[in-house]
């Protein structure tokens, strides 16, 4: 009798977990079916290759924003990635001394501030100063964002490394820096890339630190000094506005950033998949 | 044998500088939301945060509802959001059979990764005519209660609460499956060893890593505490205190979001960046406090090391 009741217990909570994976999965089909739905009816070539056009009018595209995006993305790459990848050599080469612990910690910690308290940050310190809202400015917050994300992910995959290569390397009489620099970082890279390339995902789709860094242009424009627009902007700008048509543009928008968060994740577990491969194979 | 040693030395110093400059930054960010702040804390002082009149154009900064709403928000997304962050990191470890756990994962990590505008655009189209829906349809003897009064307008704290907590759920249950995993596998096998049902043997797993689990929820409740557009864009963005799921309210990431790019006197955005402190001084203690946790379990179990920090969304 008691055995019995255990038993349905032990029914019962499996039965609530598997509820939960489902109850969450609800959310993840609706978010997918809406912005494909609305999305690809409003997307077509000149989203990509046209201005914005006013309310009103119909047809027009984000171009400018689609550019933006990669430039300040690509700012901030340029900022986080040097950076990152030395300062995770660092963490892994000299794990445990007191300067890797809190480099560890500083990152741990970069990583869980909110996204706008950077762009306050970012604000503070590349917009004041130069009087001038810029894409420097939105490139450099999110660099910031990038930075403990390309530290850890270099830092967790040099630890991967066999301790073999690197004492190969010491034992032909190579310099520390030489066994890191052409044996241990190389044999890492792929992971590190991919690393790299799930950062950039995650920091192009940001919007709250380019409020008030990038702002926002309705003009084509690539200088860096001057403040830029990028597609997450223009989606948040176009979506709170009280237009129909900039809606369906703002749904567009929303399925390009889908998008390109899909297909790096996909390609990162490829490239996680034929890496777990290859190290079973050595 | 010197020479490699001075070799050794440039390495570990030139490598070193770059992780003194990401040290560096976490120190700059403190020091210069401060000085970015100081005019408004040194005038108003504690008073800043108790009283609840915001107008810009008056000069009258009281930030207290939006501290309010900062909490109150991420406390009820923390509500809904645990139990299911729990229940799928326990279906994930736990009972899952092995050739659905990748597909899951990949799944679960997909809803992390998705950027929070596109929660933000699905919440003002999607979920907030939803709720509305849901608010009118309310019974008049719930609607006399507190926690349920005010018009049913969609647009407020029922709205971002839930998506809150859709947002948090992957990211808490990430690392608590993280934490599972940790725990020996000798530890199920000796319940199971012992007779124990399914439910009793993970109840043992849960226990011994309980500091571990309850450092992954508060980790989600720190992205709660911080997660900006997405709220900013169904909560009503309205400064008042009220304990009401269906009034429209607003958070201190949302009011920064929304009004730094225009606020013209000096005053005005000094209150907003000492929001963006305090903002800044709570994020990071609850961060802290989560990862003591989790890493305390790493450090008694031994047997694998429990990966805090979740590097971006990963597929594997």
């Amino acid at each position: 009798m008691r055995n019995a009741r255990r038993r349905l217990t032990s029914h019962v909570v499996v039965g609530l977990c598997l509820a939960a994976v489902l109850i969450s999965l609800v959310p993840l089909a609706l978010i997918l079916f809406y912005v494909l739905k609305q999305g690809i009816s409003s997307i077509s070539w000149a989203f990509f290759t046209r201005m914005p056009v006013p309310p009103g009018e119909t047809g027009g595209g984000m171009a400018n924003g689609i550019v933006g995006s990669l430039m300040v993305t690509g700012l901030g790459a340029i900022f986080a990635i040097p950076i990152g990848v030395t300062a995770g050599v660092y963490a892994a080469e000299y794990r445990g001394t007191r300067l890797s612990n809190a480099m560890r910690f500083a990152a741990d910690t970069l990583n869980g501030v909110p996204s706008i308290v950077i762009g306050v940050f970012a604000y503070g310190v590349v917009v004041l100063p130069f009087h001038h809202f810029s894409a420097l400015a939105g490139g450099f917050a999110l660099g910031i964002m990038m930075l403990p994300l390309v530290m850890r992910t270099t830092e967790e995959l040099l630890l991967l490394v066999p301790h073999s290569l690197r004492e190969g390397a010491l034992a032909l009489g190579a310099t520390r820096a030489r066994a890191v620099f052409t044996v241990v970082l190389p044999a890492a890279l792929p992971g590190i890339l991919t690393g790299i390339l799930l950062a950039l995902a995650r920091v192009a789709g940001e919007t709250a630190p380019l409020l008030f860094t990038a702002l926002n242009n309705s003009y084509f424009t690539t200088d860096p000094r001057q403040p830029i627009s990028t597609l997450t902007v223009q989606v948040y700008t176009f979506a709170t506005a009280p237009y129909a048509d900039w809606h369906q543009q703002a749904w567009a928008g929303a399925l390009v950033l889908v998008m390109m968060v899909l297909t790096c994740s996909v390609l990162a577990r490829i490239a996680t998949t034929r890496m777990e491969r290859m190290q079973r194979g050595s | 044998m010197k020479k490699t040693r001075s070799d050794d030395l440039g390495f570990r110093v030139g490598t070193g500088l770059f992780g003194v400059i990401l040290i560096g930054l976490v120190a700059g960010i403190a020091f210069v939301l401060y000085s970015d702040a100081s005019v408004a804390i040194w005038k108003f002082g504690w008073r800043f945060w108790q009283t609840e009149i915001w107008d810009p154009v008056a000069g009258e900064f009281g930030a207290r509802p939006f501290i309010w709403g900062t909490l109150y928000s991420s406390v009820l997304a923390l509500v809904i959001a645990g139990p299911i962050a729990l229940g799928i990191a326990i279906y994930i470890s736990e009972l899952s059979p092995a050739w659905l756990r990748k597909p899951l994962v990949f799944l679960t990590e997909l809803l992390a990764a998705i950027p929070s505008i596109v929660y933000g655009l699905w919440g003002i189209f999607v979920l907030v005519p939803f709720v509305r829906r849901l608010e009118a349809g309310t019974p008049d003897w719930m609607r006399a209660l507190p926690l349920f009064s005010g018009p049913p307008l969609g647009l407020g704290m029922l709205s971002a609460a839930l998506l809150l907590a859709i947002m948090i759920v992957p990211f808490s249950s990430s690392v608590a499956r993280e934490v599972l995993r940790a725990v020996p596998q000798a530890q199920r096998e000796g319940a199971y060893a012992l007779g124990a049902t399914r439910w009793e043997a993970i109840r043992m797993a849960l226990f011994y890593a309980r500091t571990g689990i309850v450092g992954s929820i508060m980790l989600g409740f720190g992205r709660a505490l911080g997660e900006t557009m997405a709220v900013t864009m169904v909560i009503g963005n309205t400064p008042q205190v009220s304990t009401s799921l269906f009034a429209p309210q607003y958070t201190m990431a949302a009011v920064i979001a929304n009004e730094f790019a225009e606020a013209a006197d000096e005053l005005h955005l000094n209150a907003l960046v000492e929001i963006g402190l305090v903002l800044f001084i709570i994020t990071l203690g609850v961060n802290v406090v989560s990862r003591a946790f989790i890493w305390s379990l790493g450090r008694q179990s031994r047997t694998r090391r429990v990966r805090a920090v979740r590097p971006a969304p990963e597929a594997a």
